[in-house]
């Protein structure tokens, strides 16, 4: 497996070969430096090691720094490992770039990032219950209501699992079979189609 | 919005569009796809909206035809428009000229902006 760490840059629409107006998402990805490289016989699994964005001076640790300093690098802010690099990969020596030429356009990523968090959110946004009953007709508090989690004196417990409100969002999301549909070399930009988890200014991953 | 998106989208942006706005008569000449073979269709009405800015930008078009209401949607930056000839300024007080959906014959005429 390949990839990058970039940025999403925000949402627009772009109007594609055949003239149809198609949404996308702007990502700045790369270039990434090879940290390390981990081996079989040293680590235990293969897999390397990639870096990108500048860590403010005053922010970088000694250890951070020196980590970097190997790869000929400055101290660098996010870190990802990919396992089992492919032969590209795996021919790559410390101190390597990668970027967005990894890419082709028309091709089929996965985007790793973090969703928008929504907080503490009941059941009817946060797994989509229709809630309980209806607003007028004498009812009241049962409008957005979960109804039963569960018999009675048999099982006399609510079994594991019983989707409940709860913290919404904010946790890694992967998003599958994101089209790329244009590569922007020169100032290292990826436009995919639809959206992306994240906000704008967000760190996702780019899979392929 | 971020300025480096602005930028990519700058690039699909078109500058021959005349510059028309609600209560406007237009006539949109559309390039339309059959098959292998490609054609273009008029399509003449009033302005009664224009959405949005930038690549994301529409219009809305809106004609009797055979007394029946029909209002058409393009993308200002459309590749698909050939050209946009406006045939007449209307004069209108508003931005979106909703209203006119409910009148009939004499009262949906718009007053014609001279000067």
């Amino acid at each position: 497996m390949e990839g990058l760490i970039g940025k999403k840059l925000g949402m627009t629409s772009i109007f594609d070969a055949d003239g149809r107006k198609v949404a996308c998402t702007v990502i700045e990805a790369g270039p990434c430096v090879i940290t390390q490289v981990k081996t079989q016989e040293k680590d235990g699994y293969s897999a390397i090691q990639m870096a990108w964005g500048a860590k403010k001076e005053k922010n970088a640790g000694a250890a951070l720094k020196g980590h970097c300093a190997k790869a000929n690098t400055e101290a660098k802010k996010s870190f990802i490992e990919f396992r089992n690099p492919s032969e590209n990969e795996a021919a790559a020596k410390l101190g390597d770039t990668f970027d967005v030429s990894i890419f082709e356009e028309g091709q089929f990523v996965d985007i790793v990032g973090t969703s928008k968090g929504k907080g503490f959110q009941g059941v009817v946004k946060r797994h989509g219950f229709a809630g309980v009953g209806e607003a007028t007709h004498g009812q009241h508090n049962r409008l957005r209501a979960p109804g039963s989690i569960g018999a009675c004196s048999f099982p006399a417990r609510v079994f594991k699992g019983i989707r409940m409100a709860g913290q919404t969002g904010n946790r890694r999301v992967k998003a599958l079979n994101v089209q790329v549909l244009r590569i922007v070399p020169e100032q290292n930009l990826l436009l995919v189609k639809g959206s992306v988890p994240g906000h704008n200014g967000s760190t996702v991953i780019v899979e392929r | 919005m971020n300025p480096i998106v602005k930028a990519i989208t700058s690039e699909y942006l078109r500058n021959d569009i005349p510059d028309f706005k609600a209560g406007d008569r237009v006539t949109v000449h559309y390039k339309i796809k059959e098959g292998n073979k490609e054609r273009i269709q008029q399509f003449q009405g009033d302005v009664i909206q224009r959405r949005n800015s930038g690549v994301e930008e529409t219009f809305t078009v809106r004609k009797i035809s055979n007394g029946v209401g029909v209002e058409r949607i393009f993308p200002t930056n459309s590749p698909f428009i050939d050209k946009v000839e406006v045939n007449r300024r209307g004069k209108v007080r508003r931005a979106r000229i909703f209203y006119l959906r409910k009148q009939i014959g004499k009262a949906a005429r718009i007053k014609e902006r001279r000067g």
